[in-house]
């Protein structure tokens, strides 16, 4: 379907899709077997712009919008959601400087950012918080011109690969959530370690990690923000980068879908391409209808971002809950569709299979996406009962 | 350091169609790409540019539609593009080409060239060669690696058949390129963007001073009869032993050969 998408917008497309297909696809396996950080294709992004996409063009980047980078996003997906993970963390990492940086933590860090030659990273997850945020035990004392952070950050993408690190910690426990504040920390800094690597089902070639402060000061004015503000400027870039993993769900669906078209107009059985049963064009027609569907509300809430719509909690949201939900369902049946052979590691779909989980579950699981979307009702609601 | 790469759009394709009358390629309907040994000149000349700062000038001869693949080689990091396009030009052969292109050298003024070691459609690794000697100036082909390269002279890998050579020579030189040499880099955004504004030199043969007589169809000394796959020749004999012995021997085969 034709998105009206603009001459610079197709080109973005069409230079991601490049990336994919001649650098991405044939190391993919590999590097999902390997458990391999993509470094090579990091790269290869940063030198063809990619990193700048969405970083205003006053600090060296291309001053692009959600919607560019949704588009990068879902065509890396369509090869690898390991790579595609690496580069959208990025993007999650780089929010609360975007939404809510100084202007002097702007210059410090996003001509790099830009460049690609510094990695973010975003840290909030903990043993103890991940739907519930409030339960961060993390702690960022302030003492003199410095802040002293202590505990522990799990399930970090990109940890120990990223240079910057922007995380959430505690300033004043006793006010809960109201008590939680966004800083910057840069790698090698004195107190800030990285702790153990995990083995995950999926997304392999993406490094997850724990981070480790003991004792880690870092000067004042790497706080992002005021204090206090730690938990909006935390939801506030969860609303922005939902949509990309929106696009993420697009992208791995549509991956899948055409390995499985592919398959089924080879594979022969009863003396026919098993295409011909209708049966299997039933399970592609609804694959294809959904991840059209699924595309075009990614785009249209992305264009609403965009446009600076302030409230965009409930869209982004309802994109990444329909888009991610699509995508398990798909390369679900795109592995059935293809029978045995969708099953062996010699075709990609298994790994689309298993990487496509990750969508439903992080960056808010998709049960507290429906919570979001829910809560956003009530409200409406009753904004709509008081004008009665 | 000015460094000018000569590359020439090609078709998408390993099957050529060839016009029967004038036995040249029929381009229509095919898609066209920049010929992918010309990709590894450009990397080479945006390293050589990373390594002793300089320009970059991109060179083709063509119809105007050439300009997309000059744009292409913008969009990869190019300072600069020239197309050398007149109708006087078509037809040209590869020394009414190579003769045209060391005109337009010429002018732009390089202190080292780089081509692809041969086109895809044509296959005749003649232009870059033919283009040092019209330049009188040193060449060295099938390069496989720059090993070193600053104003006075520049050292490379020659690629041989049973290893390589190493070759030394003063600048200004003419290189052409094998695709061991690197991996061609892809596009930026930032190069494309800038590339879909950039203006694009395109000149005539009287801009570069080329003489009628000596390009298009009319300048051209060779005509293109056919074109085939030539047939391997897999008998051959290497001789061994002192350079008297293998005199002797090759006197002999000869004489068995009923050549001398």
């Amino acid at each position: 379907m034709d998105y009206f998408l603009t001459e610079d917008q197709l080109m973005i497309r069409n230079l991601a899709r490049q990336i994919a297909e001649e650098r991405v696809v044939p190391v993919r396996q590999e590097l999902d077997e390997r458990e391999e950080f993509p470094s090579e294709i990091m790269k290869i992004l940063a030198q063809s712009d990619l990193f700048a996409l969405f970083i205003p063009e006053a600090y060296g980047g291309l001053g692009k919008g959600i919607l560019e980078f949704s588009i990068a996003i879902e065509e890396l997906s369509m090869a690898c959601l390991g790579v595609s993970t690496s580069y959208a963390a990025n993007g999650l990492g780089t929010y609360p400087l975007l939404l809510f940086g100084s202007e002097e933590q702007k210059k410090r860090y996003f001509p790099d950012i830009a460049a690609g030659k510094r990695l973010v990273a975003f840290g909030i997850t903990e043993a103890n918080a991940g739907s519930d945020a409030s339960g961060i035990q993390t702690t960022a004392k302030l003492e003199g011109n410095e802040y002293v952070l202590n505990g522990t950050k799990q399930w970090i993408t990109n940890g120990g690969e990223a240079e910057i690190y922007t995380i959430i910690a505690m300033t004043d426990k006793t006010k809960g959530a109201r008590g939680a504040s966004a800083f910057v920390v840069e790698k090698g800094t004195k107190g800030f370690h990285f702790g153990k690597k995990e083995k995950k089902m999926g997304i392999r070639a993406s490094v997850t990690c724990e981070l480790i402060f003991d004792n880690c000061s870092i000067p004042k004015e790497n706080l992002i923000g005021r204090e206090g503000m730690g938990f909006i400027v935390a939801m506030k870039t969860l609303d922005q980068a939902r949509v990309g993993v929106g696009a993420q769900g697009v992208g791995v669906a549509q991956g899948a879908f055409e390995e499985a078209v592919k398959f089924a107009r080879q594979r022969v059985q009863f003396g026919h391409p098993v295409i011909s049963f209708q049966a299997v064009q039933h399970m592609l027609a609804d694959m294809a209808t959904e991840i059209e569907a699924a595309r075009a509300i990614v785009y249209a809430v992305a264009r609403y971002v965009d446009s600076g719509a302030r409230d965009i909690t409930k869209e982004s949201a309802m994109a990444k809950v329909f888009a991610t939900d699509m995508a398990m369902r798909v390369t679900t049946n795109a592995l059935q569709v293809m029978g045995g052979s969708g099953y062996m590691r010699e075709y990609p779909v298994e790994k689309m299979m298993r990487d496509a989980k990750i969508l439903q579950i992080y960056e808010g699981t998709n049960q507290i996406q429906r919570n979001v979307i829910g809560q956003a009702l009530i409200k409406e609601a009753a904004k709509e009962g008081k004008k009665q | 350091m000015n460094i000018v790469v000569c590359i020439k759009q090609v078709p998408d394709t390993t099957e050529v169609r060839i016009d029967a009358e004038t036995n040249t390629l029929m381009r229509e309907g095919v898609p066209s790409i920049i010929n992918p040994y010309d990709m590894h000149a450009i990397e080479a000349g945006l390293q050589i540019r990373e390594r002793t700062g300089g320009k970059v000038i991109v060179l083709t001869m063509g119809p105007p539609q050439a300009e997309a693949a000059l744009r292409n080689a913008l969009s990869m990091g190019a300072d600069d593009a020239v197309l050398l396009t007149d109708s006087a030009f078509a037809g040209s052969d590869t020394w009414a080409t190579a003769y045209a292109l060391s005109k337009a050298v010429r002018k732009i003024g390089a202190d080292i060239i780089l081509c692809g070691k041969q086109a895809i459609d044509g296959d005749t690794a003649q232009v870059g060669p033919e283009m040092g000697e019209f330049l009188d100036i040193p060449h060295i082909s099938y390069v496989r690696k720059i090993e070193e390269v600053h104003s006075g002279g520049i050292r490379v890998q020659r690629l041989m058949d049973d290893g390589y050579d190493i070759v030394e020579s003063s600048l200004p030189v003419l290189l052409t390129v094998v695709k061991e040499l690197n991996q061609p880099r892809l596009p930026s955004l930032k190069g494309k963007i800038a590339a879909k504004k950039a203006e694009i030199k395109k000149w005539g043969h009287s801009d570069i001073g080329a003489e009628p007589a000596n390009i298009g169809l009319k300048g051209s000394p060779t005509l293109v009869k056919q074109i085939f796959a030539p047939e391997a020749k897999k008998d051959r004999k290497l001789l061994y032993g002192t350079v008297e012995e293998q005199v002797d021997a090759l006197v002999q085969e000869l004489r068995g050969l009923g050549c001398v």
